[in-house]
């Protein structure tokens, strides 16, 4: 007997239309990939030509690649003439929050490179002079610093304190922008992260139906401000606020800076974390108000606890955007490489160096390489935050709500 | 737990007041900042929005005269953006949402690239656009062909980053409109003997236009702010012509704002245009912006 | 059992799994042809599984997995040289919940027909009028045929779906509750609808309402917790059923 259900046409149309569409799918999944290869093929030049700029003269370790310049370095770290930089930037660490204007920003070391031709508005980059001076509270001289003479293997290079991309002898000391992008992110994360999650608080228990509906929106309005408006928001007016108000040196510094990286943060983690806590069981709310606790109480001691994992990924993702973002940084925050810890210093942040920098950067030149490792580093530290939040945050939320 | 007083201390009473209060004042601080920050481009720039300004080329290195042609830069930018990148994302969204095992591997792996994707800094796309595009496939391009136009940034090059940009924007906006659309309707024309495929094309897809057309524009929106990542790859600040070709250098809203800003000789003297370029540049995004949200919240009723 | 019609469906030892959870327990059975035969149980005893097995419609399901055999017209549908949307082209479905397609009356009930093969337009206009004559809408609807189907009335919305499916001209309707979601009026009309349609369509209809069963149905098949537990001529099944459960569900003592 014949089957009577047998194929009565050939789709092999639609057989090829739906293999292109999985093809097309992958299509993320490789730009992953190539985003992570193209941006790190260039940075890995820097380890695998050796022989270009200050590393002609390397001594000891031959042509390193990348994990063996790294078991090398704390030797080569403290063997050097400025092995007390360890010391000092650890110590700042702790004390990043603490102002102290008198040691931080006076005792400038006879430069005038921090004062640019324009007061009002310093310029961002200057290719002659290279970036700003390292450390401006360093009493070292710049002359003995850089000890011309020896020329720095490049991940000693790479973890000095001065980042001078451009002269005679380049130096690409990534510890001025660590600090600068770490100073501005905090500033960033403080500024903004309570401000988004309050007021997803109040969006999602306190206020009536008709305020959300104006309030949400507006919120994520600000997600649509294109960042070159931000920035330049701060640039015009948030530093002549501030500069007002605490009359200070540096008319640009990581405060404006980070004020422009909170308004950049503010819409994600009150995006998330309104997300969040509205997931939060309706019943959990009642139960507890059927307890006898206030509106308050429940919102703040039932119902943020239980959103916790929720609130925690806002946190991450809003640190991811404030680390990332480039144009905010650029903008407003000086970007100066200091290795001041002075929220009232000029910053330069890794993605502000990036953006500001490639523009001239030789092509294939160890500069351009470095620049390349920074944007490996931005695009390792989001792809880890992203990790973290998809794979173990969401995880976090699906149990505590589905318990499963 | 504490036993029913009948009536809540007064210690709790004001501790409750502040509670609710710092919640109330950070929400209306960042309301009163959106506010201050609109308020103050359209005081500042409004009055500077003029015919020519929006009509005419930029004179005296851009301390004078007007945006167009980094309003038409922008124009053709997000064009072609939109080309490139809105069936890919769409054919993504339809994997995702049609075709998609949800619990495979493979789905997770898309699915996970997809939010990696959204939340790698736009930086590193421009860095991307350089290692991949220009200097990649471009001058791959040109030493294959012998020609000399792809091997430098451009119009099509900037495109192509921001359209890589601004996919999971599509793919999260087609797929929500996919899923929104009804089960029942799938089935009802798979038990009618459609396939998979006609069931996508004739039922699945003109039921999602609206979201399609929402990611678009949100994509859009996205892009046509972007700077950072067309900083190498193909912006110019100034330009005697508009782009002619895909392969030419062209002039953008936000790069023109940000050199005005930050790298003209004479700032001060540029500000009225720089609130000017802002004020435009913010009315696009918002206008994008808004009409994204008027098309979903036409497609929610539905 | 009605061994003397001859089987149009037949299910030996049929199982079905949603992941681990077994929703129906090797139900074997043969459905006549021509006939309306009514499945009745309480709510998750697996009569929806049963029916969509019918068409493989239940391929849809992440996670589902069958056992034994399912054989229309002497084909097992599961097995590999089988394909399905032929085989859905055989069989109707008419859902519980049906929503027409957003589109004219005219081009829901096209819909199917245009899937294969082009047909001239004086063909679709016949089979539209035919297929909605059949389904007893015709005269409510043959002047706005070109108006959405999103403004029909629920019943006639459910007729409409019964068009759709007879338009593409099956041998099998499987029928999902047609009738819970409409109001007494409407359901009466689908019921008669489902008498005149029987003399051409094999008719399997799952139903919550046991008068609907009774009064439309040839057999009737009880499940329950996925087993199927009589399966007999209706007039039997309500008037001397053979097992303790279906008595009690009939007269009301269950669920
Ligand atoms: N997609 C699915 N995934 C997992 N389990 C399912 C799925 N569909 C049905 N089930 C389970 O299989 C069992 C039978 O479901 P089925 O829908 O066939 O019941 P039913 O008799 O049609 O019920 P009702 O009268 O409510 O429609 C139920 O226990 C149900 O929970
Ligand atoms: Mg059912």
């Amino acid at each position: 007997m014949t089957n009577p259900f047998r194929k009565e046409r050939k789709f092999i149309g639609e057989f090829l239309a739906e293999w292109s569409i999985r093809i097309v799918a992958s299509l993320s999944i490789v730009i992953i990939f190539l985003i992570f290869f193209f941006v790190f093929r260039e940075a890995a030049s820097l380890f695998t030509t050796m022989n270009v700029g200050t590393a002609n003269s390397k001594t000891e370790t031959p042509a390193p690649r990348s994990a063996d310049a790294q078991a090398a370095a704390p030797e080569q770290y403290s063997a050097e003439t400025y092995g007390d930089a360890p010391e000092t930037y650890g110590e700042s660490d702790g004390a990043a929050e603490q102002y102290n204007p008198a040691v931080e920003v006076e005792p400038l070391p006879g430069t005038n490179i921090l004062t640019p031709l324009n007061m009002n508005y310093p310029e961002i980059y200057n290719p002659e002079t290279g970036s700003l001076p390292a450390d401006i509270n360093d009493p070292t001289p710049m002359g003995t610093f850089s000890v011309t003479e020896q020329p720095l293997s490049l991940w000693e290079n790479l973890t000095s304190n001065v980042w001078q991309p451009v002269g005679v002898q380049p130096k690409f000391g990534m510890i001025p922008l660590l600090i600068g992008t770490a100073k501005t992110t905090v500033i960033a994360i403080l500024l903004g992260a309570p401000l988004g999650i309050l007021a997803a608080i109040f969006t999602a228990f306190f206020a009536p139906a008709r305020v959300r509906n104006i309030v949400k929106p507006a919120i994520e309005l600000l997600a649509g401000f294109p960042s070159v408006v931000v920035g330049f928001f701060c640039l015009v007016t948030v530093a002549s606020f501030i500069q007002d108000n605490f009359d200070n040196t540096f008319r640009l510094n990581a405060l404006v800076g980070g004020i422009g990286l909170a308004l950049a943060v503010i819409p994600i983690v009150y995006a998330i974390a309104e997300d969040s806590l509205s997931a939060v069981p309706r019943t959990l709310w009642e139960a507890s108000l059927a307890l006898g606790s206030t509106k308050w109480q429940t919102a703040y001691r039932v119902m943020l606890p239980a959103a916790a994992p929720g609130v925690f990924a806002a946190v991450l993702l809003g640190i991811g955007r404030a680390f990332g973002e480039t144009m905010i940084a650029i903008m407003a925050t000086g970007n100066a490489a200091l290795n001041s810890w002075s929220a009232f210093a000029p910053a330069r942040t890794f993605a502000a160096t990036i953006g500001s920098e490639m523009g001239e950067v030789v092509w294939g030149s160890e500069h351009y390489g470095v620049l390349f490792l920074l944007g490996t580093i931005l695009f390792v530290v989001s792809f880890s935050l992203n990790a973290v939040t998809e794979l173990y945050v969401k995880k976090r939320l699906i149990k505590r709500f589905q318990g499963r | 737990m504490q036993t029913f007083t009948g009536h809540i201390p007064y210690s709790k009473k004001v501790l409750g007041f502040f509670a609710v209060m710092v919640a109330l004042i950070a929400t209306v601080a960042i309301l009163g900042i959106i506010v201050g920050m609109i308020g103050d481009f359209i005081i500042e720039g409004g009055p500077n929005i003029t015919g020519a300004f929006l009509t005419e080329f930029p004179r005296n290195s851009n301390t004078e005269g007007g945006i167009f042609p980094a309003l038409i830069g922008t124009t053709f930018l997000v064009m072609i953006m939109t080309i490139m990148g809105v069936p890919i994302g769409t054919a993504t969204a339809i994997y995702l949402s049609e075709f998609a095992k949800q619990d495979s591997v493979f789905a997770r792996s898309v699915r996970f690239a997809v939010n990696t994707l959204a939340g790698v800094p736009s930086i590193v796309f421009g860095l991307f656009g350089v290692g991949f595009f220009v200097q990649f496939l471009g001058k791959g391009l040109d030493n294959a062909t012998g020609s000399s136009s792809f091997g430098d940034g451009s119009l099509l090059w900037a495109s192509a980053t921001l359209a890589v940009l601004t996919l999971p924007v599509v793919i999260v906006s087609v797929e929500e409109a996919l899923r929104a659309v009804p089960r029942e309707l799938r089935e009802a024309s798979l038990a009618l003997g459609a396939t998979r495929w006609q069931t996508i094309v004739r039922v699945v897809l003109p039921n999602a236009v609206s979201g399609i057309l929402t990611g678009s524009i949100l994509a859009v929106g996205r892009g046509a702010g972007e700077v950072a990542t067309i900083l190498f790859v193909g912006v110019t600040y100034s330009a005697e012509q508009l782009p002619g070709s895909i392969t030419d250098k062209f002039m953008h809203l936000g790069y023109h704002l940000y050199v005005l800003a930050t790298q003209s000789p004479d700032v001060d003297k540029t500000l009225p245009l720089q609130y000017a370029t802002t004020l435009v540049l913010l009315a696009l995004t918002f206008t994008l912006n808004f009409s994204a949200i008027f098309v979903r919240s036409r497609l929610r009723r539905n | 059992m009605a061994k003397e019609l001859q089987a149009k469906i037949h299910a030996s030892a049929f199982s079905v799994f949603y992941r681990d959870k077994q929703a129906l327990h090797s139900v074997t059975l043969d459905i006549p042809e021509r006939k309306v035969t009514a499945f009745i149980g309480p709510s998750g005893c697996g009569k929806s599984t049963f029916l969509r097995s019918i068409n493989r419609m239940n391929d849809l399901v992440e996670g589902v997995r069958n056992e034994g055999r399912m054989i229309v017209d002497g084909t097992d549908v599961y097995d590999k040289s089988v394909d399905v949307v032929t085989l859905r082209r055989r069989i109707g479905m008419v859902f519980q919940k049906s929503i027409p397609f957003p589109k004219s009356i005219y081009e829901n009930i096209t819909y199917g027909m245009t899937l294969t093969e082009r047909k001239t337009k004086a063909e679709l206009d016949e089979i539209v009028e035919s297929s909605l004559k059949r389904s007893a809408l015709w005269e409510e609807v043959k002047d706005r045929l070109k108006n959405s189907a999103l403004g029909l009335s629920g019943g006639q919305q459910q007729r409409l779906c019964i068009a759709r499916a007879i338009a593409v001209n099956p041998d099998i309707l499987l029928m999902d509750e047609p009738c819970s979601a409409l109001d007494p009026i409407s359901t009466g009309k689908v019921e008669e609808l489902i008498s005149e349609l029987k003399d051409t369509y094999t008719i399997v209809l799952v139903t919550h309402n046991m008068q609907q069963a009774a009064r439309v149905s040839d057999l009737t098949g009880f499940f329950l917790m996925g087993k199927l537990i009589e399966f007999d001529k209706t007039r039997t099944i309500f008037t001397s059923p053979a097992q303790k459960e279906t008595e009690d569900y009939i007269t009301g003592r269950f669920g």
